[in-house]
């Protein structure tokens, strides 16, 4: 070896030795006096990119908010928290990759989501296998807690999931109800799009309409992608009905409504949950104006126990709002954080104490939570079923009547 | 009865934009036998520039909806940005490929149709943008269905330029040097024709008939979005296969029959067999036509 390459050889040694001590340096002495935390990791699977990123990343964001005050707040001793976002674009397939993404990460305690149902169902069985806790804030069809006929014979189909949504079971009903006694309408036409969750708002509308005693004037499906509705609309005209009911979501809403509205439909559009966004008057227009739409809880505006959180959500700085599921998913990861203080402490890592989490979570009982109290029955639905009508007046969604949905 | 005339009228009218996106694929096609899938998505560019130019006409001039000066306006910006897409997607993406094997450019072309598609949702919106209407809201009635007068003009306007566009290949030098280079661009090249332009030519033609269907689907739907594009340039294509690809006559004629097809379908069929009903008609014509109703390869 020439000496020039001894000598560059040794400066490289030394290089490497000076950045290892400093390495070990900087993780020594800028760590704090106290015992290192361990990190354990909230989940959150929602569309944060694509046609329903509005209500995705208002989950996102209040999962994120209740997050930072619980470590602030030292919470969970001896963890600090993470939160792990990952998009499913509104898209099953997309849900099942993000969820066994989430399910091989041993830090994983819990998830929150679903947005959509049909989501829902290809991300619930995976999570399930993993005995990772799940919490929807969102998810309405009756189907994915109990079971495929959730009326005549219930069965609870995932153990690990829970939802602080109340469900289609009584938000099409509660919205029917509204229409036919306290608005007067007494014949509908019902036009869904085929999805999981339309399909199963429009059914229980549907029934309830015409135990209540309205008619119902026709039944059309749409595609999810259409935006040309000029056939359903001309159907819909030329029958009696008074208003016309929707079950899907805001991108088909919006043109719809406007659609009906242009070619002379006098009655109002109305749908549930999946069109209550601020997105479909982008799509919508003026011609939205006197819309129709029922949301799971009462209006955060107006809620009383939600005022902390609207003043935190704005302190934070996040850059979208907290959107129609924002304070359901906020109480959603405090369920979560509040299962994870009383198992984590005493558990030897978080992989192994899943199941405990899931057992001690399912169990709660009388939480208080910003959108009220919320106490898991044996297939994991809320007993909270606080629901609201909103009017859309000058481009924005205004609460005309709130209740709980007596059966 | 009455609902059938206005399920006619609503077909008709959605063929009239069909027809204006369908005209593109079948001249690109019958010149240089390219499907070029990115046509679509200039389509959706000229609803977005339609949108961009009157939001800027409103903050500048102070625009508001219906007024005749917005609706020339946006139409011809339309009309004049579209083109510079097309020519550049042939100059970027085929041109180089022209002489490679059939699915090179094919490939391009989809290529350069995710690139539109996302530089749209990027840069403008991801969202759905509801679109002004800058047609008069005026409709009547014709034996028992209620027409729009938007839909008319559509119609009309889509007729309009088949027509201009069919004696402009018929008559001027420059279209009977389309018709030399679609027949044979080796032997149209030796007889003196620059090809290259003439293939430019096509694209920008092309482009602008595009651009003035995605305003014009924008005031009809009343609603815009970054992958309007994607469908409607798949429907589009599938008229100019029904009419015959290749052959301008043909598209329209299928872009008018797949528009009607369609609202046949969803109406009476329900929503959920539109499509099914609309390319099942598609396959029974080719079974028996595989060239497609017209097509008899006029220019190809």
């Amino acid at each position: 070896m020439t000496l020039k390459g001894r000598v560059l050889q040794s400066v490289t040694v030394l290089g490497a030795l000076l950045l290892i001590v400093a390495g070990c340096s900087r993780d020594s002495g800028g760590g704090d006096a106290q015992e290192e935390k361990k990190t354990v990791k909230i989940g959150v699977i929602a569309p944060l990119t694509g046609n329903l990123s509005e209500l995705g990343l208002g989950i996102k964001n209040s999962v994120d908010l209740a997050v930072r005050q619980a470590n602030e707040k030292g919470t969970v001793p001896g963890y600090e928290i993470v939160l792990a976002a990952e998009d499913d674009a509104a898209d099953p397939a997309t849900g099942a990759n993000a969820a066994n993404k989430l399910a091989s990460d041993p830090q994983v305690a819990a998830v929150v989501g679903t947005l959509n149902s049909s989501v829902a169902q290809s991300v619930a069985p995976v999570l399930s296998k993993a005995n990772i806790t799940q919490i929807s804030p969102a998810n309405t069809n009756p189907t994915l807690t109990r079971g495929p006929k959730p009326d005549d014979s219930p069965k609870r189909v995932w153990p690990t999931y829970m939802r602080v949504a109340t469900t289609d079971t009584y938000q099409g009903p509660f919205a029917a109800d509204y229409v036919y006694n306290k608005a007067g309408f007494k014949s509908a036409f019902v036009i869904h799009d085929k999805k999981t969750y339309g399909q199963g708002l429009a059914q229980t509308f549907s029934k309830r309409f015409e135990d209540d005693g309205g008619k119902i004037a026709g039944t059309e499906t749409v595609n999810e992608n259409d935006r040309d509705f000029g056939a359903v609309v001309t159907q819909v005209i030329g029958t009696d009905a008074d208003m016309v009911y929707y079950g899907g979501e805001y991108p088909a809403a919006g043109p719809l409504a406007a659609q009906l509205k242009e070619r002379g439909f006098k009655g109002p559009l109305m749908g549930g949950d999946g069109i209550y966004a601020s997105d479909f008057f982008k799509g919508a227009g003026d011609k939205g104006e006197g819309t129709l739409a029922t949301s799971i809880g009462e209006p955060v505006s107006e809620l009383e126990t939600a005022k902390q959180f609207v003043t935190d959500y704005q302190a934070a700085g996040f850059k979208e709002s907290y959107s129609a599921y924002g304070a359901q998913s906020y109480d959603a990861a405090n369920i979560i954080i509040q299962g994870l203080a009383k198992v984590l402490p005493n558990a030897q890592s978080v992989e192994a104490a899943r199941p405990d989490i899931v057992k001690t979570i399912g169990a709660t009982s009388g939480f208080q939570g910003v959108t009220g109290e919320h106490t898991f029955d044996e297939y994991g639905d809320t007993s909270n079923r606080a629901l609201t009508v909103y009017k859309a007046t000058g481009k924005e969604w205004t609460p005309e009547f709130s209740g709980a949905f007596e059966t | 009865m009455d609902e059938l005339i206005q399920q006619l009228a609503n077909g008709v009218t959605k063929g009239s934009y069909y027809a204006l996106i369908a005209l593109g694929y079948t001249m690109v096609y019958g010149i240089i036998q390219l499907i070029n899938f990115a046509h679509g998505e200039v389509y959706m560019l000229g609803a977005f520039i339609g949108l961009w130019t009157f939001n800027f006409g409103a903050s500048a001039f102070g625009w508001s909806g219906t007024s005749l000066a917005a609706l020339v306006v946006v139409l011809l910006m339309a009309t004049l940005v579209t083109p510079v897409v097309g020519v550049s997607l042939e100059r970027f993406a085929y041109r180089p490929l022209r002489h490679a094997p059939r699915l090179a450019p094919l490939i391009t072309a989809l290529g350069a149709s995710f690139a539109l598609q996302q530089l749209v949702a990027v840069f403008y919106s991801r969202g759905q943008l509801a679109f002004p209407d800058l047609f008069p809201n005026t409709s009547f009635r014709i034996l028992g269905a209620n027409i729009q007068l938007l839909w008319v003009f559509m119609v009309a306007l889509a007729l309009l330029l088949t027509f201009t566009l069919t004696a402009f290949i018929r008559t001027t030098r420059l279209g009977k040097a389309m018709r030399a280079t679609a027949e044979d661009p080796d032997t149209a090249r030796l007889m003196g024709i620059n090809v290259d332009q003439i293939i430019a030519l096509t694209f920008i033609i092309g482009s602008a008939l595009a651009g003035v269907g995605g305003v014009l689907a924008g005031m009809y739907l009343g609603q815009i979005n970054f992958f309007m594009g994607f469908i409607a340039g798949l429907k589009a294509f599938t008229a100019a296969v029904l009419g015959g690809i290749g052959n301008i006559g043909g598209a329209v004629l299928g872009a008018f029959l797949l528009g009607i097809l369609e609202t046949f379908g969803a109406a009476y069929l329900g929503g959920e067999w539109q499509d099914v009903f609309a390319f099942g008609v598609l396959i029974l014509v080719l079974v028996f036509r595989p060239t497609g109703l017209l097509g008899e390869r006029v220019a190809g």
